[in-house]
């Protein structure tokens, strides 16, 4: 049983779950991700250990409601409990001393950053981190990155709240004003990765980002995560999640990763209808 | 059946031996022709995913028991790769004692449900029965699956005797054939016995692998529950090498030994342009999709699959096979299997080829792919092949196909299903310091079943690559006695600090 001990929203849509699985408390490092079923009928997908509690055998998830189960996901409270949790998956984030490092979070991505800016903090590092979103609301753990970094710079697409622009403009900024940086750790949705990678291949800043594609067993069993990193056929699962930035073929992945959007789409749909028609008492 | 288990039993009850009034001759029993059972009509069949094969009724069962010829010399029984008394179990089963024929397989083979199902009997016990020699063999395999069944439907399942407590305890890492062979084996020795699976069911390759419409998932539960009767323990969701691994194990959670049996599930691709498109996948996540997730079921269950109008499938292994009858299954307007020999090299069953074709399968031979080609948003619009023709026999005396020169053809499809083979699942041998290893990635075992490190055994397509089910049966009980001698050696040494804390400290550790 995986029950679930707290919950919070961080922002419309994102919810922040603290979750009792001791084992995989105990082993996780940053960077490691589950993979989780919330009903016996649902579907196993991956999600980022934010932080764990190995004492209390806890670990932290944070989840954005997209599609059916991650709505289902959000919508679980204190008591409730997770069918499966499995893990820690993917190999550790490669932590060292580089010197100066940009770690870029961009919207639900910043949960998956904040513990990969936290390690390369303590082992040492300059951390400079850009957190961004499409809006103010959207903006999470604002508080918990500023904790763990030298600077941090917060961007919004609609200038609601910090700079006005994208995360890649104020990376820009910081290799333009301040020289390159050692290292740059962007994880957030594919078009952003592509795009920071963009930004640092001319200047050949070594770049890592963290890659979710569709998973189902993330034991390196059915690979769905196949990618191609450097023409090479890698699985996200068990090769990653993260891999060198500008090595990774972003179109094939855009591409993939939208086999089950109909699917999906009709899933939702279905679910949503289901519980505005459902009796209040049995949700 | 038209048997209610009770009255009607044409045998006459348990114990009471059946007369040999049709005391026959050899000659006279070898005139009864072999019974097939009944299968689901294949029009009906493609519609659904229930078992094709309906097995036999009582009469059939006991008919089939009477053409056995009681040979002295029974090479049936050395042809099964874990020696199952095939002539003594089907004597039983004659005199209509079904509860002693199924204590008869039981003692060799502990998974007699599955086995009769998914066994490649054609080519062990069935392909050496004497009667087959000149007419038809006998359905060793479906008498199995009889007694098995029968049992299931009488509950009459009594779990064999479990020798007294030994103090030590086994890790069994994987919950496949292998694995549960060597949990029941060693739990009925008097070991402690935990199974670990990383997936969120037991029954491995079963489970994800084996489709429903050969092995239905419920009779997996109720075989793995009659592992679970001896008392053995499955934690489900942990991954060894992950989770916990095998040295921890073996050291602070005190487990004597190790099994490992995770199989060969990692698929492989044909590094041809085009296989990363959208609409590409691979065997695996189509069959652990439909088998474990049940996407067939979409969206009573979460998972999705998307099947297009066209399927083509690659390869012509049982998964292959397994593969291109589920596609079938899931409602495209064609689907077609390629296969880069000619019918007789493939290395599936041949019931499974003649039920694929039964159901409109379309095989094409001699074909290779040489690329996948996609539309404008990356998914698959066709696949370019080339033909083949056979020239001088390999290694494993297969005809090895050769490309024709210019004779590359297209064809249109929205849908390719990769069915090349699988490797050895990688995260035990990745983490394991000192666990010796093959090139192909398999953990290279002794005869016994021992690996490079001591109290690590191993066994099934871990070790092999790729075999069968039966043969993971037959490791498994190789290592199982191996893994006894082991333990019982240290506990002659007087080294008895494995086993008796364990329970305590994996209360400690549990979920």
């Amino acid at each position: 049983m995986y029950r679930i001990i707290e919950t919070q929203e961080l922002a419309p849509t994102i919810t922040r779950l603290t979750v009792e699985a001791p084992l995989v408390a105990k082993k996780r490092k940053a960077g490691n991700f589950v993979i989780v079923r919330a009903t016996p009928t649902g579907e196993r997908i991956p999600l980022t250990i934010v932080d764990s509690d190995p004492e209390k055998g806890t670990i932290v998830l944070i989840v954005q409601a997209i599609g059916k189960t991650t709505h289902i996901i959000s919508e679980l409270r204190a008591g409730y409990h997770f069918e499966d949790v499995v893990g820690p998956l993917g190999e550790p984030t490669p932590v060292s001393e580089f010197g100066t490092v940009v770690c870029i979070g961009g919207g639900v991505g910043t949960a998956v950053i904040y513990p990969i800016a936290r390690a390369l903090k303590a082992a040492g590092n300059r951390v400079i981190s850009i957190v961004g979103a499409r809006n103010r609301e959207l903006i999470i753990l604002e508080d918990e990155m500023a904790a763990v970094s030298d600077k941090l710079i917060v961007t919004t697409d609609d200038g609601s709240y910090g700079k006005k622009g994208f995360v890649t403009d104020a990376l820009q900024e910081i290799i333009d004003v301040q020289g390159k940086p050692d290292a740059v750790y962007a994880i957030g949705p594919f078009p952003m990765m592509r795009a920071v990678a963009d930004v640092t291949r001319e200047p050949d800043i070594r770049t890592w980002v963290s890659l979710n594609p569709i998973m189902m067993d993330g034991t390196g069993m059915c690979g769905a995560c196949r990618v191609s990193v450097g023409g090479e056929l890698k699985f996200a699962c068990v090769d990653g999640p993260e891999f060198d930035a500008h090595q990774v073929n972003f179109d094939e992945l855009i591409a993939r990763n939208q086999t089950y959007a109909g699917p999906e789409q009709k899933a939702l749909e279905t679910w949503k209808n289901r519980v505005e028609t459902t009796d209040c008492r049995q949700l | 059946m038209s048997d209610n288990g009770q009255d009607s039993n044409p045998a006459g009850s348990k114990g009471q031996k059946r007369s040999r009034v049709i005391a026959l001759k050899p000659r006279e029993r070898m005139k009864i022709p072999r019974h097939l059972p009944d299968e689901q009509d294949p029009k009906e069949r493609i519609t659904n995913f229930c078992e094709v094969s309906e097995g036999f009724n009582i009469e059939k069962a006991l008919e089939e028991a009477t053409r056995c010829l009681e040979c002295n010399d029974p090479v049936c029984m050395k042809a099964c790769p874990v020696n199952v008394d095939i002539p003594a179990f089907i004597q039983l089963l004659y005199q209509g004692d079904y509860d002693g024929a199924i204590r008869k397989i039981r003692e060799s083979n502990y998974l007699p449900a599955i086995c009769g199902r998914v066994c490649p009997q054609e080519n062990l016990c069935e392909n050496s029965c004497i009667v087959g020699k000149k007419l038809e063999p006998l359905a060793i395999g479906k008498m199995e699956r009889f007694l098995a069944d029968y049992e299931a439907q009488r509950g009459s399942f009594t779990p064999p005797p479990v020798a007294s407590s030994k103090g030590q305890s086994v890790a069994v890492v994987g919950s496949g054939p292998g694995g549960l062979t060597v949990a029941a084996e060693l739990a009925q020795m008097g070991y402690d016995v935990t199974i670990f699976e990383a997936l969120h069911e037991a029954g491995g390759v079963l489970k994800y692998g084996i489709p429903e419409f050969r092995l239905p998932k419920q009779i997996v539960d109720e075989e793995v529950e009659r592992i679970k009767a001896l008392g053995v323990k499955i934690e489900t969701n942990v991954i060894i090498g992950r989770t916990l691994t095998i040295d921890e194990l073996l050291g602070e959670m005190g487990f004597g030994a190790v099994y490992i049996g995770t199989g060969a599930g990692s698929p492989r691709f044909l590094n041809i342009p085009g296989e990363n498109l959208s609409g590409v996948y691979s065997a695996s996540e189509l069959l652990t999709r439909v088998n474990l997730m049940k996407a067939y079921k979409f969206p009573e269950f979460d998972t999705p699959l998307k099947m297009g109008k066209k399927v083509v499938v690659l390869g012509g292994g049982d998964v292959a096979m397994d593969a291109v009858r589920t596609s079938k299954r899931l409602g495209p307007e064609q689907t077609l299997l390629l296969y880069r020999r000619s019918r007789e090299e493939m290395p599936a069953r041949l019931e499974e080829v003649h039920h694929a074709e039964e159901e409109g399968i379309e095989f094409h031979f001699l074909t290779s792919p040489v690329a996948i080609h996609g539309d404008a948003n990356g998914w698959v619009k066709s696949i370019e092949c080339q033909k083949m023709e056979l020239g001088e026999p390999d290694e494993q005396g297969r005809r090895r196909p050769i490309p024709v020169e210019g004779s590359n053809f297209t064809i249109e499809t929205d849908t390719v299903v990769v069915a090349i083979g699988q490797s050895p699942n990688p995260i035990i041998q990745q983490t394991t310091p000192g666990l010796e290893t093959t090139k192909w990635g398999t953990i290279t075992v002794d005869e016994s079943g021992a690996t490079s490190r001591p109290g690590i055994f191993a066994g099934g397509d871990i070790s092999r690559g790729g075999a069968t089910v039966i043969q993971a049966v037959a490791d498994g009980k190789q290592a199982s006695r191996s893994i006894d001698a082991y333990l019982t050696k240290l506990r002659s040494e007087g080294v008895e600090e494995s086993g008796r804390e364990t329970a305590d400290q994996r209360e400690s550790t549990g979920k």
